[in-house]
C-alpha cells in the first residue's frame, strides 16, 4: 500500500476530491451535502412556524427577498397558504430524501462499513461515484423548482393523486417527480454496493456475527432500499405520465376540479398511489431509523466499557424488522374506506413490529447498567436518542390501531410523533455519529465544551419544538393550517404552543451554531501533541485499531487485518486493559 | 490505482460467489419489484373498471349533474396542505356517480367503431408473437454465446453475440411499427387505462432492451481486449450481462400475455 | 452441471439450452392458440399465467443457471418472491375489500 501513497500524490485535485472513487471520499460528499440540504430544509420550516405564530405578517428580515423570490405567493413578504404548502412539501422531501438518507446510508455508510468490515473499498467503487453524482443530479433538480415559475411542489412529501396531478400549470411537481427518480437511482445503486460489500468483502474471521451492529443495520436498512424503493420509482414514473401525457393511472373517472370536468379520461384509481408510496415510505421510516440504532449501539458499547447486551437478540430483532416494514404499510391508509378483514391484517402485523424495535432498545438501555460510563458529546447525544425515539414509538402505536388512528391522522399528533422519531431520534443519532468518527476522518476530537453548548439546548428546545405538537394534536388542531388554526375556536386554548415551539425552532437554530464553529473550526486547526492516535476512544472495531486516523489513501489497510473475536469485548475478565481489539489473537 | 478488490474473477470460497454475479442478481431483484409495481397496478386498475372502461377508456362524464359538489371538494383541496384524505373524497365521491353517467353515455361517442374487436392491442397480437419469438431466440444466442466463451471459441462469441444484437433491433424495429400503428389509429397514451399500461410499460422495457444493445455493442466491440488480459474477468463479465438479458426476455414473457392476450 | 467448465459438460449444456429453446417457442404458439379458446375470462388469465410462469421458470433456471445456483441467491429471491407477492395481492385485496361495501351489502 506504500505503492498506493504514493500514487496518491499524482492525482489531481478532481480526481482525487471530486470524481474520487474512494469509499472515504465519497462518503465525506454525502455528509456535505446532506449537512447543507438539512439546514435548508430546517430553514423552510423556520418560515413556516413563523407564519404558525404569526399568520398573515411579513416575515422579519427576508421578507423582501422571499417576495422577490416567489412573487405573488409571498406578496408583501408573508408566506401565504400557496407558499406555505410548497414549503410544507419540499421541507418533508429534503429532510428525508436529500438530507438523512444520503447522511444516515450513503455517509456513514459509505465511510464506516468499509473500514468496519476490513475492506480495502467498496465491492463497486465506479458505481458508488455514480450514485453520489445521481444523487447529486437529484438535489439540483430538486432546488432549482424553487427558481421556477409557480415555485416548487406543492402537493405534500407524499405527492398525494390527484392533487399532484391537477396541478398541471406549474411544473413544480414534474421536477420534484424527475428529482425523485434521481434520487431513487441513487439510493438503488448504493443498496446493491452494499449489500454486495457486505456479503463479499469481510475480512478474514469476519463472521456474520462478529459483525459490528452497525454493520448489520446497514445491511438490513439497504435491502429495503433494494426491494421497496422501486415501486416508488415506478410510481413516480406513472405520475410523470399522468402529468405529462394525460394518461390516468391516479386519476379517477370523472373527476371534477374547480367546476369543470377534468380533462384526463378517467378509469384511474388514487388509492393506487398511495399504496406505492407507501410500500416504499414504511420501509423507507426504517432506513431513517436503523442506522441511527446502529450508531447508538457502538456508541454506547464503547462509552459504558461493556460488551452490548443481547447482541444476538438485537441482530435477530433487525431482521425481523426489516422482514416485517415491508407488510405494514397501510397503517398509513386507514382513512382510506379501508375495509375490516385488511384493516385488522395492518393493526396486527403493525403491532407485531413494534416488539422487535422494544427488544433493540431494551437492550440498549440494559447495555448500559453497571458500566462505568463515559459521558462525553457522542455519548450524550446517543443517551438522548434513546429516550426521545422511545417517545416517538410509544406515541406511534395508537396510530396503528384505526379506532384510535382515524381522529388522530389528521392532527399535529402524528407530526409529533413522527418528528420524534427522526428529529431528536435519528438527528441525534447522526450528531453522535459525527462526533464519535470526526477523530477517525480527521485525526482531531471535536472540542467537548462546545459540544456540550451544542447538545443541552438542542435537547431542551427539540423537545419544546414537538412535545406540544402532541398536546395540541390530541386537541384536535389539524396539521395541515398555514395559520397553525387561529381561526378555530377549540384551538384557542392551546393556540399560545404555537409561540412556544416557534421560539423553540429558533432556539434549535440558535443551538446549531457551536456545531457549525466547532465542526469547521476542528477541520482547519493544527493536530495537538499527542493526538491523532489510531484509536482515541480505545474502541474495539478494526476501523480504529488497524487503520490510521485519519486512515491512509485509497485502501485503507496497510494489511488486511483478521478478525478473532466478536465485535465488543470491553472489560473482559483477565485482560490488561478494559478493551480487546476484533484483531487480537488469543493469548493461549 | 493498485486498490485490489478481491472475488471479481475468483469467487469468494464461503459464498461461492463472485462480485459481479451477486451484485447483478440483487440488481435483477429490484427490477422485479419494478415491473411487479406496474403487474400490481395493471390488476387494481383492470379489477376497478369494467373491461370496456379498462381497454377503451371510460365515456365522458355529464358534467352539470355534478359540478357543484365537484367544486366544492376542489376548493377544500386546494386550501389543505397534503390533502391525503381529500383525494379520497374525490375519488369516492365521484365513482359513485360512475353509474349514472355510464347510463348517460354509454351509447354515444367512439365506443361504435371498436364494436368488433375484444381489445385495443388486438390487432398487434401477431407482431407481438413474432416479437417474443425474435426475443427469446436472443436469449438463447446469448446464453450460446457464453457458451463459446468457456469453449475458448472467441470467434463464435462474437457471432453469437452479433447475432443477439441484430436481433435487439429487429425488437425494436417491430416496436416501433406497432407504435405508430398504435398512433395512426388514434391510440394514445391518454386514450385508456389499458393503453396507458401498454404505453408505459412495453416503453420502459424498450428502454431496458436499448440500455442492453448499448452494454452488449461495448463488450463485443471495445470490450473484447480484456478477453486477452483477464479472461476469467471477460467470462464473468459476459455471464452478467447475460443475465440481464434473460431478465429482459422473462420480463416480455409475463408483458407479451398480460397485455395482449388476456 | 453448469459450474463443471469442462467441453464436455458445455457442449451437453448447449443441448440443453437448445431443448429449452424449443420448449419456449411451443410455449408462446400455445398461449397464442389458448386465448383463441372460448373459456371464462378468469380461466382464460390462468391458463396464460400458467404458461407463462412455466415458460419464466426455464428461463431462470436453465438459461439464467437457476437450478444450480448458491443459496445465498435463491435466499434472496424468494425474500424477493414474498415482497412481490405481497406486493401484488394487498392492494388488490384492499381494493376488494372496503368499509363502505361492509357496511352496505
Amino acid at each position: 500500500m506504500a505503492d498506493d501513497a504514493h500514487h496518491g500524490h499524482d492525482e489531481s485535485f478532481l480526481r482525487k476530491y471530486i470524481f474520487s472513487t474512494d469509499h472515504k471520499v465519497i462518503g465525506i460528499q454525502y455528509a456535505l451535502g446532506a449537512l447543507v440540504f438539512l439546514l435548508f430544509g430546517f430553514t423552510l420550516v423556520m418560515l413556516m412556524r413563523w407564519s404558525m405564530a404569526n399568520p398573515n405578517q411579513a416575515v422579519p428580515f427576508i421578507g423582501g427577498f422571499l417576495e422577490t423570490l416567489f412573487g405573488e405567493d409571498a406578496q408583501g413578504g408573508v408566506i401565504t397558504p400557496q407558499l406555505y404548502n410548497s414549503f410544507g412539501a419540499m421541507h418533508g422531501t429534503i429532510m428525508v430524501f436529500l438530507g438523512i438518507v444520503p447522511l444516515a446510508v450513503g455517509a456513514f455508510g459509505n465511510y464506516v462499513v468499509p473500514l468496519q468490515i476490513g475492506a480495502v473499498d467498496m465491492a463497486f467503487p465506479k458505481l458508488n461515484m455514480a450514485s453520489v453524482w445521481v444523487y447529486f443530479v437529484g438535489g439540483v433538480v430538486m432546488f432549482s423548482s424553487f427558481f421556477i415559475p409557480g415555485g416548487p411542489a406543492k402537493s405534500g412529501w407524499t405527492s398525494y393523486a390527484p392533487l399532484a396531478v391537477i396541478d398541471a400549470a406549474s411544473a413544480g411537481q414534474t421536477f420534484w417527480l424527475v428529482g425523485m427518480i434521481f434520487l431513487i437511482t441513487s439510493s438503488l445503486l448504493g443498496a446493491v454496493n452494499f449489500l454486495v460489500t457486505i456479503i463479499q468483502l469481510r475480512a478474514p474471521g469476519m463472521t456474520w456475527m462478529r459483525l459490528p451492529f452497525f454493520v448489520w443495520a446497514q445491511f438490513i436498512s439497504s435491502f429495503l432500499l433494494l426491494l421497496a424503493f422501486p415501486p416508488l420509482e415506478a410510481a413516480g414514473v406513472m405520475q410523470l405520465m399522468d402529468r405529462v401525457a394525460g394518461t390516468s393511472f391516479f386519476m379517477p373517472t370523472g373527476l371534477v376540479v374547480s367546476g369543470e370536468a377534468y380533462s384526463a379520461v378517467g378509469g384511474g384509481s388514487p388509492i393506487l398511489w398511495q399504496h406505492l408510496f407507501w410500500f416504499l415510505a414504511h420501509p423507507e421510516v426504517y432506513v431513517l431509523i436503523l442506522p441511527a440504532l446502529g450508531i447508538v449501539a457502538e456508541i454506547i458499547a464503547n462509552n459504558s466499557r461493556k460488551p452490548l447486551w443481547g447482541y444476538r437478540s438485537m441482530v435477530y430483532s433487525v431482521i425481523f424488522l426489516g422482514f416485517m416494514s415491508f407488510i405494514v404499510w397501510a397503517h398509513h391508509m386507514f382513512l382510506t374506506d379501508m375495509g375490516v378483514i385488511i384493516s385488522a391484517f395492518f393493526q396486527t402485523t403493525t403491532m407485531i413490529i413494534s416488539i422487535p424495535s422494544v427488544i433493540i432498545i431494551t437492550a440498549l438501555i440494559i447495555s448500559l447498567w453497571g458500566g462505568s460510563i463515559r459521558f462525553n458529546t457522542p455519548m450524550l447525544f446517543a443517551l438522548a436518542f434513546l429516550p426521545m425515539f422511545g417517545i416517538g414509538g410509544l406515541t406511534g402505536l395508537p396510530l396503528g390501531l384505526s379506532g384510535s388512528d382515524i381522529p388522530l391522522h389528521d392532527t399535529y399528533y402524528v407530526i409529533g410523533h413522527f418528528h420524534y422519531v427522526v428529529a431528536p431520534g435519528t438527528i441525534f443519532a447522526m450528531f453522535a455519529g459525527i462526533y464519535f468518527w470526526f477523530p477517525k476522518i480527521t485525526g482531531r476530537k471535536m472540542n467537548e465544551f462546545l459540544g456540550k453548548l451544542h447538545f443541552y439546548p438542542s435537547f431542551i428546545f427539540m423537545n419544546g419544538i414537538f412535545f406540544p405538537m402532541l398536546i395540541q394534536g390530541i386537541a384536535g388542531v389539524s396539521r395541515r393550517l398555514y395559520d397553525g388554526g387561529e381561526y378555530y375556536e377549540f384551538s384557542e386554548s392551546i393556540l399560545q404552543l404555537n409561540t412556544v415551539m416557534t421560539h423553540s425552532a429558533f432556539g434549535l437554530l440558535l443551538a446549531q451554531i457551536p456545531f457549525i464553529i466547532n465542526f469547521v473550526w476542528t477541520i482547519f486547526r493544527k493536530t495537538r501533541e499527542g493526538e491523532g492516535t489510531r484509536n482515541p476512544w480505545d474502541a474495539t472495531t478494526i476501523e480504529w485499531t488497524d487503520a490510521d486516523s485519519p486512515p491512509m489513501g485509497h485502501g485503507n489497510f496497510a494489511v488486511v487485518p483478521q478478525v478473532y473475536r466478536a465485535a465488543y469485548e470491553y472489560s473482559v475478565p483477565g485482560s490488561d486493559k478494559d478493551f480487546t481489539p476484533q484483531s487480537e489473537p488469543d493469548s493461549k | 490505482m493498485s486498490v485490489e478488490i478481491p472475488y471479481i474473477t475468483e469467487p469468494r470460497p464461503d459464498t461461492g460467489l463472485t462480485l459481479a454475479k451477486l451484485g447483478v442478481w440483487l440488481f435483477l431483484a429490484s427490477e422485479v419489484m419494478l415491473f411487479g409495481a406496474f403487474f400490481s397496478s395493471y390488476v387494481v386498475l383492470r379489477a376497478g373498471n369494467t373491461w370496456q372502461d379498462f381497454a377503451f377508456g371510460p365515456a365522458p362524464v355529464v358534467q352539470d349533474a355534478e359540478s357543484d359538489e365537484g367544486d366544492e371538494w376542489a376548493e377544500e383541496e386546494a386550501a389543505s396542505d397534503e390533502t391525503e384524505d381529500a383525494d379520497e373524497h374525490a375519488g369516492h365521491d365521484h365513482s359513485a356517480h360512475d353509474a349514472s353517467a355510464h347510463a348517460a353515455d354509454n351509447a354515444g361517442s367512439g365506443h361504435d367503431d371498436h364494436a368488433d374487436l375484444h381489445s385495443p392491442l388486438q390487432t398487434a397480437i401477431p407482431m407481438a408473437t413474432f416479437n417474443t419469438i425474435v426475443l427469446i431466440t436472443s436469449s438463447v444466442t446469448v446464453v450460446l454465446a457464453y457458451a463459446s466463451l468457456l469453449l475458448n471459441n472467441l470467434g463464435r462469441f462474437r457471432f453469437y453475440f452479433g447475432l443477439t444484437i441484430a436481433l435487439a433491433f429487429v425488437f425494436l424495429g417491430v416496436k416501433y411499427v406497432e407504435y405508430t400503428s398504435k398512433f395512426a389509429h388514434g391510440y394514445f397514451p391518454a386514450t385508456s387505462p389499458l393503453l396507458a399500461l401498454y404505453f408505459t410499460m412495453t416503453f420502459l422495457h424498450v428502454l431496458h432492451v436499448i440500455g442492453g444493445i448499448v452494454v452488449l455493442a461495448y463488450l463485443v466491440g471495445p470490450g473484447t481486449k480484456m478477453w486477452k488480459t483477464n479472461p476469467a474477468q471477460f467470462t464473468g463479465r459476459i455471464e452478467a450481462v447475460g443475465l440481464y438479458w434473460h431478465f429482459v426476455d422473462l420480463v416480455w414473457i409475463f408483458l407479451f400475455p398480460v397485455l395482449y392476450l388476456l | 452441471m453448469s459450474h463443471d467448465h469442462s467441453p464436455e459438460a458445455v457442449k451437453k449444456e448447449v443441448r440443453v439450452y437448445l431443448g429449452v429453446f424449443g420448449a419456449l417457442l411451443v410455449g408462446t404458439i400455445v398461449t397464442v392458440l389458448a386465448s383463441y379458446l372460448k373459456v371464462s375470462t378468469a380461466l382464460g388469465i390462468f391458463i396464460a399465467l400458467v404458461i407463462a410462469t412455466v415458460k419464466g421458470s426455464l428461463v431462470a433456471c436453465f438459461f439464467m443457471h437457476l437450478r444450480s445456483e448458491k443459496i445465498m441467491i435463491l435466499a434472496f429471491l424468494l425474500l424477493m418472491l414474498v415482497f412481490f407477492v405481497v406486493l401484488m395481492i394487498l392492494p388488490i385485496g384492499m381494493q376488494m375489500d372496503t368499509f363502505t361495501d361492509n357496511i352496505s351489502p
